[in-house]
């Protein structure tokens, strides 16, 4: 089961797919975030989210700044202020 | 009666200025078009955004240990009214709306006894709400510098306020902005701005959720995100409202030049069939008398 994931700016909806992994810079740490993760919020500081397409793959780095990263059942919502892909 | 040459000018003149307003139609519908996907990609991060202040709202809210943004400051004395006007005119009657709701929201709570002050944004409602208000203190914020106002803006005019709120200038802040309906209907709006209003209460998961730091914290940073989108979304309706009453007011001058012109032309016609047919007449008595 993938894990669906979403990357919102003000500006624009980035990403909205189904993922294997992503790791995000969360304030006190970084995390990894799989499908069936329990419910989780944290803020994210200033850096590179890396979203694993599938199983092993080479990451794809989006450098993100200021926002909050959200993990429900439905999947992870990372909210961030600014993207540069 | 005005004279061929006076008439043929008027023709001209009317036909140039149709030829402006018909210009800046073209123009604000596809600026509107532009506005309007605009406003549409900033939802998704409102809405998502949002959700995620109900369910820590629900968990915070009414503990004394909320933040100051969300409990206010237990007062209600002082409200700040930031009017979100346009930076351009040739829009009909969106400025001149925004200005009359404000004046409405202000002499509502001047008449409840309270105290009122301005913060403007663009530049279009400066000068009525200065002529209305000479005492009320106006601060405001200057977008026409900027093409299209985004988000930084709106970060900008966030944090200036949230620092106003701060150091106990006003208790209570509304926002009265455009909402875009249609190219045709745009609405004032006004909402609460700070204190932030608890969004309802969406359906609450039973799941445990883990706050990383802790619950206070999130929301302490969450919530000038909040307001700066608040912010943000008046920009983009501003923006589509403008662009949308532009092009409304704009088609309705072209059409009104048209008829004008058309007037203009037949009393031409008629004037110079006028001078024509004395002339004939003129020359055929003149024959007739030798």
């Amino acid at each position: 089961m993938p894990l669906h994931f979403e990357l919102v700016t003000p500006a624009r909806l980035v990403r909205s797919e189904e993922v294997h992994m992503v790791e995000v810079p969360g304030a006190e740490g970084e995390f990894g975030v799989l499908e069936g993760h329990a419910s989780f919020m944290s803020v994210v500081k200033d850096g590179p989210l890396k979203v694993y397409r599938t199983a092993g793959a080479a990451p794809e780095e989006i450098r993100i700044e200021g926002g909050f990263a959200e993990v429900s059942e439905k999947g992870l919502t990372v909210l961030a202020e600014h993207v540069a892909l | 009666m005005a004279s061929l040459k006076e008439l043929k000018g008027r023709i001209n003149s009317v036909k140039s200025t149709q030829k402006i307003t018909k210009a800046k139609q073209m123009v604000a519908a596809a600026k509107l078009r532009k506005a309007q996907s605009a406003a549409e990609a900033a939802r998704p991060y409102g809405a998502r955004l949002a959700e995620v202040m109900a369910s820590l709202a629900s968990k915070v809210a009414g503990q004394d240990s909320a933040p100051l943004l969300m409990r206010g400051t237990g007062a209600a004395q002082r409200h700040l009214l930031v009017v979100v006007n346009t930076d351009k005119g040739l829009c009909g009657g969106l400025n001149s709306n925004i200005v009359k709701e404000a004046k409405i929201q202000a002499r509502a709570l001047e008449a409840a006894g309270k105290d009122v002050a301005f913060y403007l944004v663009g530049k279009k409602g400066r000068a009525p709400l200065k002529r209305e208000y000479p005492n009320a203190k106006t601060d405001g914020y200057d977008t026409s510098t900027v093409r299209t106002p985004g988000f930084d803006e709106a970060s900008a005019i966030a944090h200036e306020l949230i620092a106003l709120f701060e150091t106990g200038k006003f208790d209570v802040a509304h926002l009265i902005a455009p909402k875009f309906r249609s190219a045709l209907v745009q609405d004032p709006h006004t909402a609460q701005l700070i204190p932030v209003p608890a969004p309802a209460v969406a359906s609450t998961s039973d799941s445990v959720v883990e706050y990383e730091p802790g619950e206070e914290e999130i929301l302490e940073a969450l919530l000038p995100r909040y307001v700066t989108t608040q912010v943000f979304g008046a920009l983009l309706e501003r923006e589509a409202s403008e662009q949308g009453a532009s092009m409304t007011a704009m088609d309705n001058a072209t059409r009104n030049a048209g008829e004008l012109i058309q007037k203009l032309t037949i009393q031409y016609n008629r004037s110079r069939q006028a001078a024509i047919t004395t002339e004939l007449i003129e020359i055929i008595a003149g024959a007739e008398a030798l």
